[in-house]
C-alpha cells in the first residue's frame, strides 16, 4: 500500500533569534511608513499595522493599486459602527464618519499585511463592490450589508446572508438591541 | 392449568409492556446536530462511549423513518421552521431530547438570533444541561428517556392532552399568515 | 431588477416582461426566479468558472466556451441540506443540476447565527473566550487564542514564556483532535463507516489530556488575555508522550484503510479540483490553499508566538482535488505530532499568566489574606480589566486556514467591536467552482474536503 505522501513539501526557513510573543511586532511584516506614504493616503501605525484610510472616491483606485503592488490576497472586510464612540483617533485629514468599512489585505508574496479604513457618512454608506477585484469578498461585502446596511454597488448578489431574507434591520449596528429575553431572578437587564 | 407443562418456553407479559419494551430498546435517533453538541453526540456513537449498546446507533437521516429527535445545539431563527418541519415529519410515537443548554433555554446566547429554548418550537421530553453536556450526561437523558418510555407514563401525558405541546403554526405562504397567533396548550 | 440595488425585495415582483421570459420555482423561502441557460449574464458564468478570468470590456461569455455539455435548456434546481447527515453541519446548497451534473450551485448559510459578535460587545475581555470558543467548535482553543493574541496586543503586554508554551502545545494537540475528527466524518461521508469510529477512538485520547488540563472537553475556556487559566497537571509529559507513542501507529492504519483503496482514490482523485490562482483570488487559506500547490502556512510565513523555533514541513499538494487535501489533513496530524514532540522537550518553567494584577485575578488562597487581592478578584470578575483605545488585527493558521480577530476598543472593558475572521466563511465561497461540472455524488465528497464547520462560518 503506498502511503499518503504529498509530492511536494517545504522545510521551514531557519528561525531568527529573539522571538517576541506580540503578533505582528516584527519589522519584516509591515511595511515601512515610506512605502505606505506611497499612496497619497493619510497613514497610521496601529499597533505596528500599517493603516491606510481612504476616502470613499479614492477607495477603488487605491485598493486597485494595492492589488498592482502584490497584494493579492484579500484577508477580512468587515465594518464597524462608530454611533457610540465619535470621538476616535484618527490621522489629520480623515474626518471621521458614522460607518467604517475595514479591509485587511495579505501579500503572500512579500508576506506583508495591510489595512484599509474607509469611512462612510450614515446618509452615503454605498462603496464599489471588489468582487471584480477580489472574488473572495462576495460572501464579506454580503456580511456587511446585512449586519450593517453597507451597500455595495456592483456586487452580482447583494442580499442577506446570515439573517433570514426577509429580516429588518442590521444587527450590528449600535442602534440595534441585543434582544435579551428577561431571565427570571436577574436584576438589571443591562449588565451581566 | 395448561400453563405448566411448557417448561419455562414462553413468557407472557401484557401486549403494553412488550410494545413499550420494545419501544424504549430500539429508539432511533434522526440526525438533528448542529452545533458544538453534535460533536458530543456524535462522540457518544463512537466507540468510546457507545449508544450503540442501547440499540441506538442507527442516526436515521430521514426523519421518517427516526423515533428520536436529538436537538443537539443552538437553533437560530433561521433554523427553527426547519427544526419544526423535520419534527412533524417524525412518526408517532416519536420523543425529543433536548441536548445542552442552548437548546434547553437559549444558553449563553441571550439575543436575537437564538431562539431561547427548543420547547418554544417542539415539545421537548427531556432536557439534558451542559455546555456541552458530556457523552455520560447525554446517555443520563437518554435512559431517563427510556424509563420515562417504559412506565408509559409520557405516553398516557400524550394521549391525553392530544400530542405535546400543541403549537399550531399556519405554513408560511399560506392564507391568514401575517395575522396568525401561536396557540400553546399546556398538557394538564 | 437592476445591479445597483441590493435584492431583499421580498417576495419579488412579477411584471408582465418578466413573466414572459422567466420561470419561477416556489420553494420554501419565497420566490425563486429561473431563467433559461442562454439567458444567464456573462458576470453570472464568470462567477461560476471563478472570477479570475478577465473578460474584456463589453465581452460576452461565448455559450461555446462552457465546458460542460447542455443537452436542453431546462435545468433542475435541487437542495441539500440544512439538515442532512453529510454537510457537516446546517449547510444549505441550493444545486442546478443537468442530469446528475452539477451546473451552478448556491451555498445558503446563516443556520447557525448566533449573534457572537454582537454578544462579544456585552461581554468583558475576561469573559470574551467564553463566546469566542464556541466559533469554530472543532478547534475552540484557535478562537481562544486568537481573541486572547488580539487583546494582548491592544494591551501591549507580553506573557510569559512558559503560558506561550503552553498555548503552543494545547493548540496542536487541537489541531491533532481536529483533523483526526475529519478524517472520521470524510470517511463517513465517503462510505468508510468504521473509519468514523477509528477517528474518534484517538481523539478521545487527545481530549482527555483536555479534560485533565483544562477540565472540559471543548470548549474549554482555557487560553485567556494574560496566559492560560491554570499550569500544566503533573505528569503531563507521560500524558503527552503516550499519545505522541499511539497515535503514529494508528496513522499508519488509516493510511491503509483509506489511502491506497481504489473506492476512496476513485472518490476524492480529481474531484473538487481548484487551481491555485482561483483559491487566492477566494481568500481560500489552510488546506485548500496549499492542496493548490501554494505553500502559505502562517505558522511559517508570518510566525507567530515561537513557531520561529520549531521544525516543522508545510505540507503542499499538487493537484487541488480532494484527495490532496485528504493526505494534507493526514501528514498534518504527522507534523504536529512532531511539533508536540519539540515542545515537550523545550517546555520552560514559569508562570503560566502574566504577573499583572489588573489583567490576572490572584490566586484563590489569597483572597482570603489580603483585602488588595479580594478588590482586585472582584475588579476584575465584575467589571473587567479596561483595554487602552486601537485596533488590532490578528491571524493564526487553525486546521482551516487563517482565523482572525479584528478587535476595536473604546477604552473600557468591553470590546467595542469584536470581528472574527472564519477560515470556512471564506473557504465556503469556493464550493460552487469546486462543485461545477461534476456530479452530484461529488458533491458530498467536496464539502468534506472543504471542512467547514458552521459555528465558524455563521458565528
Amino acid at each position: 500500500m503506498s502511503t499518503a505522501g504529498p509530492t511536494d513539501s517545504v522545510a521551514s526557513p531557519p528561525a531568527p533569534s529573539g522571538a517576541e510573543t506580540r503578533p505582528d511586532a516584527r519589522a519584516d511584516q509591515a511595511m515601512t511608513a515610506a512605502e505606505a506614504a506611497g499612496y497619497g493616503v493619510p497613514v497610521s501605525f496601529s499597533r505596528g499595522q500599517p493603516v491606510l484610510h481612504v476616502d470613499q472616491a479614492g477607495y477603488e483606485a487605491v485598493i486597485g493599486g494595492l492589488r498592482d503592488d502584490g497584494f493579492n490576497g484579500v484577508v477580512d472586510l468587515t465594518a464597524v459602527d462608530y454611533l457610540a464612540h465619535p470621538g476616535r483617533e484618527l490621522p489629520e485629514g480623515v474626518r471621521g464618519e458614522r460607518f467604517e468599512l475595514v479591509v485587511n489585505l495579505v501579500s503572500y508574496v512579500r508576506r506583508q499585511r495591510v489595512r484599509v479604513r474607509v469611512q462612510l457618512p450614515e446618509h452615503d454608506a454605498v462603496l464599489p463592490s471588489l468582487f471584480y477585484v477580489y472574488p473572495g469578498t462576495e460572501a464579506m461585502e454580503r456580511e456587511a450589508y446585512d449586519m450593517m446596511g453597507i451597500v455595495f454597488t456592483g456586487h452580482p448578489d447583494l442580499s442577506r446572508i446570515l439573517m433570514p431574507e426577509d429580516w429588518e434591520g442590521h444587527p450590528l449596528r449600535k442602534d440595534y438591541a441585543v434582544g435579551r429575553v428577561p431571565v427570571q431572578f436577574k436584576q438589571s437587564p443591562g449588565t451581566r | 392449568m395448561g400453563f405448566e407443562d411448557l417448561n419455562h418456553n414462553f413468557i407472557t407479559a401484557p401486549l403494553e409492556e412488550l410494545v413499550k419494551w420494545s419501544r424504549k430498546n430500539s429508539v432511533w435517533p434522526a440526525t438533528f446536530g448542529l452545533a458544538c453538541c453534535a460533536i458530543e453526540m456524535m462522540a457518544t456513537g463512537a466507540a468510546h462511549f457507545d449508544i450503540s449498546r442501547f440499540g441506538m446507533e442507527v442516526f436515521r437521516a430521514s426523519p421518517r423513518q427516526a423515533d428520536l429527535m436529538v436537538v443537539a445545539g443552538r437553533v437560530s431563527q433561521k433554523m427553527a421552521p426547519v427544526l419544526r418541519q423535520v419534527y412533524d415529519q417524525m412518526m408517532e410515537p416519536k420523543w425529543v431530547i433536548s441536548m445542552g443548554v442552548c437548546a434547553s433555554t437559549g444558553g449563553m446566547f441571550n439575543n436575537y438570533a437564538i431562539v431561547q429554548g427548543v420547547d418554544q418550537v417542539v415539545p421537548v421530553d427531556v432536557y439534558a444541561p451542559g455546555c456541552p453536556p458530556g457523552p455520560e450526561t447525554l446517555l443520563h437523558a437518554i435512559l431517563t428517556l427510556h424509563s420515562k418510555i417504559s412506565t408509559g407514563e409520557m405516553h398516557s401525558r400524550r394521549r391525553d392532552s392530544g400530542g405535546g405541546a400543541r403549537l399550531m403554526l399556519p405554513h408560511p405562504g399560506g392564507a391568514g399568515y401575517e395575522d396568525a397567533h401561536v396557540e400553546i396548550r399546556t398538557p394538564h | 431588477m437592476s445591479e445597483d440595488q441590493p435584492h431583499n425585495t421580498w417576495p419579488p415582483v412579477h411584471t408582465a416582461e418578466t413573466d414572459a421570459e422567466t420561470l419561477v420555482a416556489e420553494t420554501s423561502e419565497g420566490t425563486q426566479e429561473l431563467q433559461p441557460r442562454t439567458l444567464t449574464e456573462s458576470a453570472e458564468l464568470l462567477r461560476e468558472r471563478g472570477a479570475v478570468l478577465r473578460l474584456p470590456d463589453g465581452g460576452v461569455l461565448d455559450s461555446a466556451d462552457i465546458d460542460v455539455e447542455i443537452t436542453d435548456d431546462e435545468t433542475m434546481i435541487i437542495n441539500m441540506g440544512p439538515q442532512h447527515p453529510s454537510t457537516h453541519g446546517v449547510l444549505r446548497i441550493m444545486m442546478e443540476l443537468d442530469g446528475e451534473t452539477v451546473l451552478r450551485s448556491k451555498p445558503i448559510i446563516g443556520y447557525l447565527h448566533t449573534g457572537m459578535e454582537k454578544t462579544g460587545e456585552e461581554l468583558t475581555y475576561v469573559q470574551g473566550g467564553t463566546n469566542v470558543t464556541r466559533m469554530d467548535y472543532l478547534a475552540p482553543l484557535f478562537n481562544e487564542l486568537v481573541f486572547a493574541l488580539a487583546t494582548e496586543a491592544l494591551l501591549e503586554v507580553e506573557v510569559p514564556e512558559r503560558a506561550t508554551w503552553i498555548r503552543m502545545l494545547l493548540t496542536e494537540l487541537n489541531r491533532v483532535s481536529s483533523h483526526l475528527l475529519w478524517m472520521a466524518t470524510n470517511g463517513m461521508d465517503l462510505g468508510a463507516v468504521s473509519m468514523m469510529i477509528y477517528g474518534f477512538r484517538e481523539r478521545e485520547m487527545v481530549l482527555d489530556f483536555f479534560e485533565k488540563t483544562t477540565g472540559l472537553r471543548m470548549n474549554h475556556n482555557f487560553i485567556r488575555p494574560g496566559g492560560v487559566a491554570a499550569d500544566l497537571p503533573d505528569g503531563w509529559q507521560e500524558d503527552v508522550n503516550e499519545i505522541l507513542h499511539v497515535i503514529p501507529g494508528r496513522l499508519d492504519e488509516y493510511d491503509d484503510l483509506l489511502t491506497g483503496q481504489p473506492i476512496f482514490r476513485e472518490r476524492t482523485q480529481g474531484v473538487g479540483v481548484l487551481t491555485a490562482e482561483e483559491a487566492v483570488a477566494l481568500g481560500a487559506t489552510g488546506p485548500i490553499l496549499r492542496s493548490t500547490g501554494v505553500a502559505w502556512d502562517l505558522r511559517r510565513d508570518m510566525p507567530y508566538m515561537f513557531y520561529d523555533q520549531l521544525e516543522f514541513d508545510v505540507v503542499v499538494g499538487s493537484y487541488g482535488d480532494a484527495f490532496d487535501r485528504y493526505a494534507i489533513r493526514l501528514n498534518e496530524i504527522r507534523e504536529s505530532l512532531r511539533i508536540i514532540a519539540q515542545i515537550v522537550e523545550r517546555m520552560p518553567e514559569g508562570d503560566y499568566r502574566i504577573q499583572d494584577k489588573k489583567i490576572t485575578p490572584p490566586p484563590r488562597r489569597r483572597i482570603d489574606e489580603s483585602m488588595e487581592a479580594l478588590i482586585h478578584h472582584f475588579k476584575i470578575f465584575t467589571e473587567g480589566f479596561k483595554v487602552p483605545e486601537g485596533e488590532v488585527y490578528v491571524g493564526v493558521e487553525t486546521p482551516r486556514g487563517e482565523l482572525g480577530c479584528y478587535l476595536v476598543s473604546d477604552g473600557s472593558s468591553k470590546p467595542y467591536r469584536l470581528h472574527i475572521r472564519d477560515a470556512s466563511f471564506v473557504n465556503l465561497q469556493s464550493l460552487p467552482i469546486m462543485m461545477r461540472g461534476g456530479l452530484v455524488a461529488d458533491a458530498v465528497a467536496v464539502i468534506s474536503s472543504v471542512d467547514p464547520v458552521m459555528g465558524g462560518v455563521d458565528r
